[in-house]
Order: C-alpha cells, then structure tokens, then sequence
C-alpha cells in the first residue's frame, strides 16, 4: 500500500501494461521474421522478399507513392499553413477547424468519398485517383503540424527581421522558413508514415488494379504465411525508423498530436 | 488584395478537401442504388438506417463500434491519467524511458501494431472477438490520454498537492479533492480523443478482430467495399457522422476560444 | 535542554539525493512563539529544511521533535504545521471560501463552526466580504492572505511560511511584513519563515539561522548576526561590508590593506590569516589630513537617499566601500579612520584549496574527477590517495569551458578589495576557490585550468 502512495510508482502498472503489450509483440515481430513455419532460425524470409520480383516492386513503388503524396502535401499545404497562421491575412479560427475536421472522420468514409467524386466526375480509378485519395486522406496532417509551429511562433523575430532590414522575400527564407522547418518535418513525419504503412485504401481507389506493401503485408499475414509477414513488417519499421532518424521530429509530433481538440 | 488570394486559395483547397464528403451527403437524399445517379429527393435512405431490417447487421456493427470506443476510451482515460501522475513524478532516465515508451504505440504505423498485437495473441493462443479489439483500442489510445493529462499536471502549481497534505489530508484525500479535479479538462479531451480515435480505427481492428464473425463499422465498410458495391445506407451514415463531428469540433472550439477571452479579461 | 523550552527540536538533519548534499548535519531548536527565520542564499538547503519540517520530503539521517513529539516519519497530514507556500498553493477550482474551509471540512468540523472560522480567519487577515470570489479571480496580494488564512484557520502550533512575500512588488511586501508581525503576535504562535532577503529577516525575526551550502553558518539575534558576523559569508550576506584578507600580528593588531591596525579581537594566535569585515558605515571619511589612518582617492559617490556611497581607492590598490551623511567629489583626496571596535577580525574557513586525490602515476593525479598533470613524484603506488593543495590564486578561469581541464559554474562571488574570491562548483559537484582580478557573473560556466607545478601533492 505504502507502495503506491508515492506518486512515481503509479507509472509502474502502465509501465508493465507497456512492456506486455507493446514492447513483447515488436520483439515477436522480431523473432516471426527470423523463423521458418516450424520455428527455425533462418533468413529465408527475407531471401524469398529480394528474390521475389512482386514484393520487391511493390516495396519501391510504395515508397515513390508515398514520396510523390508528401511532396504533393507540402507544396499545397505549406502555403496553407501560412496563410491561416497569418493574423493579417485568415482571422478566423473556424477556417482552422474546417482544416483539421476531415482528420476526424474514418479514413474509409473518406476513400470511398473519393471514389465517389471520381465515380461522380466519371474520372477513372487508377494512378491519379491514388495519388489524388492519399493527398486528400493526409493533407490534413500536413497543414496541422506546420501551422502549429507557425502559430508558436514569436512575431518578434519577424519585427527584428524587418527592423534589421529584410525585405518580405528575406523576412520568409530567412526567418519563416527555417523556424517551421520543425513543422514541417512532422508533417513529412506523419504523411509519408500514414502513407507507406496504408493498405485496403489503394485497392479502393484503383479497383484492386494497384497493390501497396501495406497490402502485401495484411495479404501474407491473412493467409497465414505469419512469418513472411513478419519479416515484411520488419522491413517497414526499418525504413520508419530510418525517415524517423531523419527528421528526428518526435516530440514535436507527440506534442502536436495531443493539442488536436 | 493579397488577402483576397490567401481566402481565394484556402476556400479552393477547402473545395476540394470537401467535395467528395458533400457529393457523398447529397447523395444520401436520393434512393438509387448506385452512387450518382438522382432519383429523386427522399429520406428513404435515413429512415431505413435507423429501421434496419435487412440491414441488421450494419446496425450491430454501429453498435459493436460505439460499445468499443467507450469501453476503450474509459479504460485509456483511467489507465493513462494514473499512469500521467506517475510519470509527472519521475525524474531523470526513469521518465525519459517512460515517455519514450509512451510515444512508441503513437509512432508505429497502425499496420505495425495491428500485426504485432496479432502475433501476441496468436502465440500465446488467446481467441481473439471483443476483448482483444478492446485490448488493442485501449492499447494505442492510452498514449494520447497521458499527452492530455501531462499538459495539465505541467501548468498544475506543484505545491497544491502538498498544501492538501499540508492541511490535513491524506494522499487519497488529496488526490480525489486537489489533483482530479485539476487534471479534469485533460481527462475529457483524453476521453474524446481516445473515442474518436478507436471509431475510426481499421487497421489494428482489422488485424484482432478475430475470425468470429465481429464486425465494426470499419470493417463493416471494408468487406462491403471489396464486395465492389456499397451499402447505400452508408451514405447518410456518412453524413450523420460527419455533421456530428463538425458540430461538436466548432462547439468544443468556439467554447474553449469564449473561456480563454473570459479568462484573460479576468486576469485584468 | 528542558522538553518544555523548545516547540521545534531539529537534530543532526542531513539529506543528500544520490552524491549530493543538501543538508549536512543541521541542528535547530525553536522555543515556543518565536519567529525564527531561515535566511540563506537560493540553493542553501532552507526550502529542503522546511519541507522536511512540513513532512514532504524526508530526512536522510536526523531527528525531528514538534512539542516533544517524534514526528520524523509522521506523514504532512498528520503534522500539527501549516504551510504558507511561495506561491500560495490555492486550490483552482475552489472558491476563498472553500479554500479556508478545506482543512476544517476535512476534520468533520459542524457546519456553523467553520462558518464562523472561516470569517475570523477572513478578518484577520483584512479579507472580509471576499468568501466567494474565486481565487483566480485574485491579485496576488489577496491571494497571500486567503493562503495565510487557510493555514491559520486550522491553529497550528507552528506555522511555516515559504517566502510568502516573494512575488509580491514592494509596496506590498513592505505592508505584508507589518502585518505578519502583528500576526505573529495576536497568533502567538511559533513562525518559521524562510527567505532569501536579508532586509525581511532583519525586520521580523526574532532569531535569524543563516545557511549556506547545507550548513548552518550562524544562528543568532539581528543584531548579533549584523555586528558579529562569524564568517565572511554572513558578512557578505547580510548588510553590506568590506571584506579584506589580513594577517593577525598578534592579539589586538591586525594587518590589511598593507598596513597594521589595532583592533579588539585577541586568541587568533601570531601572524594567522584571518578575514577582516569592515561595515561601510563604520569607515569615518574626511577630507586629507595626516591624522588618517589611511588615504584614498574618491572614484565614485552615489546618492542613496539618506547617506552616500562612495568608493575610494586607497593607494595600494584596494577599494574600499563607505557610507557617510557627507559627499566627497570624485578625484577628491581624502583620510579614513576607523575605530578598533568596528574591525571585525574572523577566522579564515581555508587559506587553500584541499582536495581528496588519487594517483594515477608519477606525473598524474585525479582530482575534481579528473586526470592533470602534476610534477614528477617518487615510488607512486597506482591509485594511491593523496592529498592535493592548490593556491586560489594559482587556478585560472577560462571564458571557454573546452580550454580548461575541468567544468564548473561561478556560484559565489565575495569582492576583497582588490580581488575577487569565487567559489566555483565543478560538474561533479566539489566546489574550488578561486582569486582573480577578472570580472565574473554568478553562473558563468568556466574552464578550470592548473598549471603542474601549482598541484601541491601531500603523500601520507
């Protein structure tokens, strides 16, 4: 009893729950890719993911996918951030909201909203529509993470910018620009993420035509093939870990995150 | 006139971010099958959502999903507010392993959570159904909680705690009396948060729901979207979704912007 | 040592997190509605010492009596004190009522009792009318007296009061102190009051404990502790002071600034090191004549609204600080003469650094948690420990902390006239004295640098 009455131990139960359930399934995920059907050591898996041309084009054109969506958020999502960051130019807090709302609604709802309008515009499903669904489906968590930084941002700096001189093209590169850069980096964080890992929204939008690893992962492991699976997954927190390491944005993204209401 | 361009670019991507959701709400007032063609005005489709019938099984799945959600958003709320006073309360490398660990689960792709927890349950051969979608709702919705609660404890006077004890309380006392009602506003939006985030979960639902017939709305969606048609029901289940969120957002949003003009003008 | 003299018996408190100390071995007794003060610098160990007596943190070692009563692992609750926090520790989401309330309701007092209390308290505190205005709603004066109020109302035996009056502007701290004695008075209870302005504890203390570095320096009256400070720190610390090195000649002749003055200190021994404290307002200035004791030249004059301050540099070198009714221009010549009974002689606490070292071999010591370089040394034994000496003078201080050997941060800064002596604290946390004319700021972070030849090794 005495136990639990300092405050600090009160983390140990969730601590443990941690341990249990997140911790233990990654270092199965772990073991799965290193083991045959019969629970062998073996590489076989990941022998059989470069041999098999299938899998291994998926993989690329899945990270071009999700290259091509994040690029595509920023350039029409920065100048959006910017705008409703800026006092002069949005004054409305609404405007925000209607930014961040389609975060809220069930990322199916949305994909089969988009094959709707192409259904509707009589636009085929296919490439664009992919391109066009994930752009869509993560734009959202673009905008948010840079017009968060953006909004934080002390204006004094602008005023000291311009008060030393700057004109409004040096006040933006100099200044603007390289304070959201951490912005920026979650939002890349949480659209390409999101994007490389999806799976059921490409089929949707290109009537099953197009296949991402996502997909090819959730197909190994419903059929059983568990450490094939496993050892796909793996691969994918690698490249995760790795864009991770890259933008090295972690706490500003759980920060984010947690201010959405 | 640069304003003018900032509003003409936001509404034309706000166009575009809402076309689909509004073809999909128009929609829902006609009858035809196939989404796109106009039959005519009718609340046909509303009203037999709620009558179900031949749908039975997609009101179970709005039911499953809701039960899930609440379940999972007041287990996340108990277990990350706890466990948000307990890391509040650590210091050094004991936190930054707490922390770090919280931030996993919110760091994995969905896909990566729903495999593993799947592999958890199969080698350990639990039947998976409702107790481990719950399981796992609770599992990457707690993290959130615990990043609504910190904030709170943060701003909190560390002394109030101590002053309860101070003047005659005991720890519970104090907890109950002092620091619930402080990390309140946090455990709120812990809850809401953790709701939404639970409805609108697919992928890790997908991975351990289990073979036993369950379904949620998002699965329910799935098999019927893969069948190639869609249940034209979900169309103004769509749209009841979508205004509910945009209504309680604006609400949560106007009433937190009138409280914080309330409190500044007090602080004057 | 009678059970009944004293309310508060603290005995031999030490606390340490980890390796580093923050009480070391603090003992204080407190008689029965006295108002005592802890004063000391920030950092000194005085909020430690309070929470301890409050109960929320816990002595490593030591004995805690309220009353006669063993309360060393009581918990708060159950600790018949009150605390008045620094910044007030109102409950947010309560109103002044409910906050006052709060400890009685918890004691299952009747309804119309506390009403009654609540309102008592209320007044005495010059707060009435203001039951249900919420606390956030407050300045932060009232938000003071609603905190007094709340601890008061539940009649401790000793109240504790955490710098209560440090967020307040002037004004307000001034009126503040006021009422707290009359307070104090009407209370008759026992305070204990911790702050870091030596004016407050000057102005409401009955007896005034001055802490440093986890020690207590010295426990005494305001007076005693103005006119007999036991160290330069204390010196330093309250008041404003000379603070010179010198050299006991022998009992009752005492040499600074070059020269020997009588004095009234005896028992230092012959030629002893010693600090010599002059207070500012104790130097009598006057224009030249050869019947000063010494001569200066004015470089600054200051008015200060009742006396002025002025700097003279005597011809040696040293600044010397006074204060006098009298302004004398600067550039001006002029005579000092101070009286045998203003020189306060004290016992240095160290005349060099002393650290615990290890040899690492003939030409290497760690110390500091550090290798250096140190002369050669015959038959080392790997690992031998040793003492090591080094002047305060011979220790250089870089702007650049990668230049030095080791890290540290300036923590205190005592001006000698014609020096400065800082005390800094290594990453490891051992402090090293330093002498330098250089200027530097209270948390400058510096390169530690010795030169070999000044690492004065000492072998059992």
């Amino acid at each position: 009893m005495r136990f639990f009455m300092r405050r600090q131990n009160w983390s140990l139960p969730y601590f443990i729950f941690m341990l249990i359930f997140v911790v233990l399934p990654l270092v199965l995920i772990f073991i799965y890719a290193f083991q045959d059907a019969d629970g062998n050591f073996t590489f076989d898996n990941f022998s059989k993911f470069i041999s098999s041309p299938e899998a291994a084009n998926t993989f690329v054109y899945s990270i071009g996918v999700a290259i091509i969506t994040t690029v595509v958020c920023i350039l029409l999502g920065y100048p959006a951030a910017y705008i409703l960051s800026n006092k002069e130019l949005c004054r409305s807090k609404v405007m925000v909201v209607l930014f961040i709302l389609p975060m809220w609604i069930n990322i199916l709802v949305r994909t089969l909203a988009t094959v709707a309008l192409f259904d509707f515009m009589r636009l085929p499903l296919g490439e664009g529509a992919l391109i066009f669904g994930m752009v869509y489906n993560f734009l959202p968590f673009m905008i948010y993470p840079i017009y968060n930084t953006m909004q934080k941002m002390d204006h004094s700096y602008i005023d000291a910018a311009q008060d030393l001189g700057a004109n409004p093209i040096n006040v933006f590169t100099k200044v603007v620009l390289p304070l959201s850069m951490p912005g920026v980096m979650s939002g890349i964080m949480m659209v390409f993420m999101p994007t490389i890992s999806t799976f059921a929204i490409a089929e949707l939008l290109t009537m099953n035509n197009i296949k991402l690893f996502g997909t090819t992962i959730q197909e190994n492991i419903n059929n059983g093939m568990w450490n094939y699976g496993a050892a796909l997954s793996l691969i994918m927190l690698v490249i995760i870990f790795a864009s991770e390491l890259f933008s090295d944005g972690e706490e500003e993204r759980a920060s984010n995150e947690g201010g959405i209401i | 006139m640069k304003r003018f361009f900032a509003q003409a670019y936001l509404w034309l991507l706000l166009a575009i971010l809402y076309a689909p959701i509004l073809i999909i709400a128009i929609f829902s007032f006609t009858e035809a099958k196939v989404l796109g063609n106009w039959t005519g005005f009718s609340t046909k489709l509303y009203t037999s959502l709620f009558t179900g019938g031949v749908h039975h099984s997609l009101l179970s799945a709005i039911e499953n999903t809701l039960i899930i959600a609440i379940v999972a958003a007041a287990i996340s709320t108990v277990l990350g507010s706890i466990a948000a006073i307990g890391i509040h309360n650590l210091r050094g490398h004991k936190r930054i392993v707490m922390n770090t660990l919280n931030n996993i689960p919110m760091l994995n792709p969905d896909i990566i959570t729903g495999i593993s927890l799947f592999l958890l349950f199969v080698s350990v051969g639990i039947t998976q159904g409702f107790a481990t979608v719950i399981l796992a709702h609770v599992i990457f919705c707690t993290p959130y909680v615990v990043l609504c609660v910190l904030p709170r404890l943060q701003q909190m006077n560390s002394d109030i705690y101590e002053a309860a004890l101070d003047l005659g309380a005991t720890p519970m006392q104090a907890i109950y009396k002092v620091l619930i009602p402080e990390i309140k506003p946090g455990m709120i939006s812990g809850f809401i948060l953790a709701f939404t985030l639970s409805i609108d979960d697919f992928a890790v639902t997908i991975f351990t729901i289990g073979t036993g017939g369950l379904e949620t709305l998002s699965t329910y969606i799935y098999a019927d979207a893969r069948k190639g048609g869609l249940t034209p029901e979900l169309r103004p289940l769509s749209t009841i979704i979508f205004v509910t969120v945009l209504v309680l957002l604006i609400t949560i949003n106007v009433r937190s912007q009138r409280a914080n003009k309330k409190k500044k003008a007090l602080g004057k | 040592m009678g059970e009944s003299n004293f309310i508060i018996e603290l005995s031999h408190i030490s606390k340490s997190y980890a390796d580093k100390t923050v009480l070391d071995d603090v003992s204080l007794y407190v008689k029965k509605g006295e108002f005592v003060t802890i004063l000391g610098p920030s950092g000194c160990g005085k909020t430690t010492l309070l929470k301890i007596l409050a109960g929320f943190g816990t002595a490593t070692s030591g004995e805690i009596k309220i009353a006669g009563a063993d309360i060393t692992d009581v918990p708060p609750h159950l600790r018949p004190v009150n605390t008045v926090f620094q910044r007030y520790a109102l409950f947010p989401h309560l109103n002044v009522y409910d906050n006052i309330a709060f400890g009685l309701k918890l004691k299952k007092v009747k309804q119309d009792e506390i009403d009654a209390r609540v309102r008592k308290a209320l007044k005495m505190v010059g707060m009435t009318d203001y039951e249900w205005r919420d606390v956030n709603s407050l300045s932060g004066g009232q938000q003071q007296r609603v905190a007094i109020a709340r601890a008061i109302i539940n009649r401790p035996q000793v109240l504790l009061l955490d710098e209560p009056l440090a967020a307040l502007d002037l004004k307000m701290r001034k009126d503040m102190q006021m009422e707290l004695k009359d307070m104090h008075k009407t209370l008759g209870i026992t305070f204990v009051y911790v702050t870091h302005d030596q004016e407050e504890a000057l102005t409401l203390s009955d007896t005034i404990v001055v802490m440093s570095e986890g020690k207590v320096q010295q426990i005494g009256t305001p007076t005693d502790i103005y006119n007999e400070p036991v160290n330069s720190f204390v010196a330093d610390f309250i008041g404003e002071s000379n603070i010179l090195n010198g050299e006991m000649v022998r009992d009752r002749v005492v040499k600074f600034m070059g020269s020997e003055f009588e004095c009234v200190d005896e028992g230092f021994g012959e030629n002893t090191p010693v600090d010599v404290v002059i207070r500012p307002e104790d130097v009598y200035i006057m224009a030249h004549t050869d019947s000063g004791m010494f001569d200066g030249v004015v470089q600054s004059c200051i008015f200060k609204g009742v006396h002025y301050e002025m700097t003279v540099l005597t011809p040696n070198g040293y600044e010397i600080m006074i204060q006098d009714y009298n302004a004398f221009e600067v550039g001006q010549q002029v005579s000092m003469i101070i009286k045998p009974s203003d020189i306060h002689v004290m016992h240095k606490e160290r005349v060099c650094n002393t650290f615990e070292g290890k040899m690492i071999d003939a030409t290497h010591v760690e110390i500091l948690g550090t290798q250096f370089l140190c002369s050669e040394q015959p038959n080392v034994v790997e690992g031998e420990s040793v003492k090591v000496d080094v002047a305060f003078g011979k220790v250089e201080l870089m702007d650049n902390k990668e230049d030095g050997q080791q890290v540290g941060d300036v923590r205190f800064i005592l001006y000698k006239g014609d020096h400065y002596h800082l005390t800094v604290r290594t990453a490891e946390g051992e402090n090293i004295y330093v002498d330098t004319t250089d200027v530097w700021d209270d948390g400058d972070i510096v390169g530690i640098k010795i030169q070999p030849e000044d690492i004065v090794i000492r072998r059992a």
